[in-house]
C-alpha cells in the first residue's frame, strides 16, 4: 500500500512524458492532415506506404549500414582499451577512465565542431600532409568523415560498459582457469570474454541507437550531402512541418531499434551474466 | 515524516527561484526572431537603452524553419523577418496584424521602389528591412575563366569545389533559372526536370550548406558557391580573390521584411522597433554592419562611397530587369518539400 502511494508520481511522470507523447506519435503516425489541426486528420496508412519506397527504405538501411559498421568499429577499438585499462593498478585504472571521460564533459556540438577545422581541406591534418610533400586529401563531407565522428562521440559508450564488468571480474577464476592449464589465449576466450558479454551487449545498444537516429553528425561532417534517417526525420518537423511523415519514420526507427534490444536481451539472458555496468 | 518535510521545503524553493528568475524585472520585453547574422548587435543594445524595452533574440535559418516554428505556436514572436513569398503566405493564412502606420514615422524613407510590391501590395504588413539578388561566388585564383552562367555549377571541372545553400526554395530556383524556366513555375513536369537537374549535379557537390557557406568560401574549403549578394559583400571584404556574378540567365530578386505575427503580446514595442530599425542612421549600421542592401536611400547615402557604388550590393538597372521574386508557392508546396526531401536523400 505504502509502495502504491509514493509511485503515483513516477506513474504520473511516466503517463505525462512518455506514454501520452507515445500515443500521439503513433496516433500522427496513422493520419494524414494539415499537422495542427485536428479535425483535419484522417486515419489511414498514406505515410508508411510513402516511406516503403525505393527512396526512404535506402536511406534507412544507410543509416542501419552506417550505425552498424561504427558499432563494430567502437567494439572492436574499446573492447582492447577497456580490457587494457581494467588490467591497471586502481589508480592508474581511475586516472585512465577519468582522461576517458573528461571530453565528454564538453559540449557534443563542439567536439563534432572541432572535427571540421581538424578535416577542412586547409585544416590542421591537411596542412601536415601537405607539408609532409603529399597531394592534400578530400576528407571531409563524405562517408567517412561521418564514420569518423560516430565513433569519436560514441567510442566512451562501449568502453565504460565493457571495463566496468571486466573490472568487477573474479580474478579466481582466471587463476582457475590457468590452473587448469588454459593459455591466456584459451583463458580469454572460454573465460573472461563470456563472463565480459554483458558488458559487451549493453555497449553495443549504446553505441547502436544514438548513432543510428544521429542528425548532427550527418548534417556537419557530411554536409548535409546524404542524408540518414535522422535527418530525415529533422527534415519533417522543422522545415517542412510534416509531423505525420515525420513521426510515420519515428516509428518504424523505434520499431528497429527495439528489435535489435530484443535480440540483444535474448543473447543476455542465455550467457546469464551479471548486470552490465551503465543500465 | 522529516524527509517529506525537507522534499517539500526543496520544492517550495525550486519554485520560488523559478518564479523569481521568470518575471523579476518588470521591463517590457520584445521577442525578436532574426535570420542568423543578420544585424549588428549593437543596435539592440541602442534600441534598449533609447526605449527600455529589453529585446529577446533569437535566429532561424531558413523562411521554412520560421513559418514552422510560427504556425506551430508555443513561442510568441513580436517581430520576425521572413522573405517576400513567405510573407505573401503568412498574409495568405492569416497570421500577421496589419501595422499602424502612424507608428512608423520612419516609413516615408523607405524608397520607391520598395513599396506596394506584389507581395504586400498596399504595404500593410510589411516594412523592407534588406534586399538582395542570389549569384554565384567564385575564387578568381581557382577557376580557369570567370563564371557567369547558372550552368557553370554543372561543370565537372568544378567537383567537389561547389557549395549549395541548404534551402528547398534557393537550390530549386538554381536549376530552374539554369533550365529557363520561371522560379515561380507550377508545372510540376518542369519542376521535376529540375529536380534531375540538381540530382545530376549532386556528385560535384561539397557541401549543402547555410550560413556556414561565408566561413567555408573565405577558408578556401570550397571555391564556387552560391550566395545572396549580402554575404558576397562581407565574404569579399574579407578575402579580395574572390568575385560575386549575377549570372546571364537572371536571378532571384528577394526583400525581406519586419512584420508582427498575430501571436504578438507587444504590438506597440513591435511597431517601435521597426520604426527604430528604419531610421536611417541605423539602418546604414545594420547595413554597414552585414553587408546587406538596405532599401532606405538616406541610410544608403550614410555609406562609404565603395560600398555605395558597389556592384555586388547595389547592381544597376540592368542586372535587376533580369530579376523575379519569388512567389508563394500555395498548394505546390508539398511538391516542392517531397523533390527537396528527395534531392537530399539520394546518394
Amino acid at each position: 500500500m505504502k509502495f502504491k502511494r509514493y509511485s503515483i508520481p513516477y506513474s504520473l511522470w511516466l503517463l505525462v512524458f512518455i506514454v501520452i507523447p507515445l500515443v500521439l506519435v503513433v496516433y500522427y503516425a496513422f493520419t494524414t492532415g494539415d499537422s495542427q489541426d485536428f479535425s483535419t486528420f484522417q486515419f489511414n496508412m498514406e505515410n508508411f506506404k510513402r516511406f516503403f519506397t525505393h527512396i526512404y527504405t535506402s536511406v534507412l538501411l544507410r543509416s542501419v549500414n552506417l550505425a552498424l559498421v561504427s558499432t563494430v568499429l567502437c567494439l572492436l577499438l574499446g573492447y582492447p582499451i577497456a580490457f587494457i585499462i581494467s588490467k591497471e593498478k586502481e589508480k592508474t585504472r581511475n586516472i585512465l577512465i577519468l582522461f576517458f571521460v573528461i571530453p565528454m564533459w564538453m559540449n557534443f556540438l563542439l567536439r563534432t565542431y572541432a572535427w571540421l577545422a581538424l578535416l577542412g581541406k586547409n585544416g590542421i591534418i591537411n596542412i601536415i600532409i601537405t607539408k609532409l610533400g603529399f597531394q592534400p586529401l578530400d576528407l571531409l563531407y563524405n562517408d567517412s568523415a561521418v564514420l569518423l565522428g560516430m565513433v569519436y562521440n560514441f567510442l566512451p559508450f562501449m568502453v565504460l560498459p565493457i571495463y566496468s564488468v571486466l573490472v568487477k571480474l573474479d580474478p579466481k577464476l582466471v587463476e582457475a582457469a590457468e590452473d587448469l592449464g588454459a593459455n591466456r589465449i584459451i583463458t580469454f576466450l572460454k573465460v573472461i570474454f563470456p563472463l565480459s558479454l554483458p558488458g559487451v551487449i549493453t555497449g553495443i545498444s549504446m553505441v547502436f541507437i544514438p548513432a543510428v537516429s544521429t542528425f548532427v553528425i550527418s548534417s556537419l561532417l557530411g554536409g548535409n550531402k546524404s542524408n540518414l534517417i535522422g535527418n530525415l526525420i529533422e527534415q519533417q518537423f522543422r522545415y517542412t512541418g510534416d509531423w505525420h511523415f515525420g513521426s510515420a519514420m519515428s516509428i518504424i526507427l523505434m520499431i528497429f531499434i527495439l528489435l535489435t534490444m530484443i535480440f540483444s536481451y535474448k543473447f543476455d539472458k542465455e550467457k546469464e551474466g551479471d548486470g552490465g555496468g551503465l543500465w | 515524516m522529516k524527509k517529506i518535510k525537507s522534499i517539500a521545503m526543496i520544492i517550495i524553493v525550486l519554485s520560488i527561484l523559478i518564479v523569481a528568475t521568470g518575471c523579476g524585472d518588470s521591463k517590457p520585453k520584445l521577442n525578436v526572431y532574426n535570420w542568423g547574422d543578420y544585424i549588428d548587435m549593437d543596435v539592440l543594445d541602442q534600441f534598449e537603452d533609447e526605449y527600455g524595452i529589453e529585446v529577446v533574440y533569437d535566429t532561424f535559418a531558413t523562411n521554412e524553419d520560421l513559418y514552422v516554428k510560427l504556425k506551430q505556436g508555443g513561442s510568441s514572436y513580436d517581430v520576425i523577418f521572413p522573405s517576400d513569398y513567405m510573407i505573401e503566405r503568412m498574409i495568405r493564412e492569416d497570421l500577421l496584424v496589419k501595422i499602424n502606420k502612424d507608428n512608423i514615422t520612419n516609413f516615408q524613407k523607405v524608397g520607391q521602389s520598395f513599396l506596394n510590391l506584389e507581395y504586400d501590395p498596399q504595404n500593410e504588413y510589411a516594412v523592407p528591412y534588406m534586399w538582395g539578388t542570389v549569384g554565384i561566388i567564385y575564387n578568381k585564383t581557382k577557376v580557369s575563366q570567370p563564371l557567369d552562367s547558372w550552368a557553370d555549377l554543372w561543370d565537372p571541372q568544378y567537383e567537389g569545389q561547389i557549395v549549395m545553400y541548404n534551402s528547398q526554395r534557393d537550390s530549386l530556383a538554381v536549376a530552374l533559372l539554369k533550365l529557363g524556366y520561371s522560379i515561380n513555375t507550377r508545372n510540376i513536369d518542369e519542376l521535376e526536370q529540375a529536380k534531375d537537374e540538381l540530382i545530376t549535379q549532386k556528385p560535384l557537390v561539397k557541401a549543402y550548406m547555410g550560413d556556414e557557406v561565408k566561413g567555408a568560401v573565405v577558408s578556401g574549403e570550397a571555391d564556387v558557391a552560391v550566395v545572396y549578394s549580402g554575404d558576397a559583400v562581407t565574404m569579399i571584404a574579407e578575402n579580395p580573390d574572390l568575385e560575386y556574378v549575377v549570372p546571364v540567365e537572371g536571378t532571384n530578386l528577394w526583400f525581406d521584411s519586419m512584420v508582427i505575427p498575430k501571436s504578438t503580446q507587444n504590438q506597440e514595442g513591435a511597431e517601435k522597433f521597426i520604426d527604430f530599425m528604419t531610421r536611417p542612421d541605423i539602418a546604414a549600421k545594420n547595413a554597414e554592419y552585414i553587408g546587406y542592401s538596405s532599401p532606405i536611400p538616406e541610410a544608403v547615402e550614410l555609406l562609404d562611397e565603395e560600398v555605395k557604388n558597389d556592384p555586388t550590393a547595389y547592381p544597376s538597372a540592368e542586372v535587376l530587369e533580369k530579376t523575379e521574386v519569388f512567389k508563394d508557392p500555395m498548394d505546390i508546396i508539398k511538391e516542392y518539400d517531397r523533390i527537396w526531401t528527395e534531392v537530399t536523400s539520394q546518394q
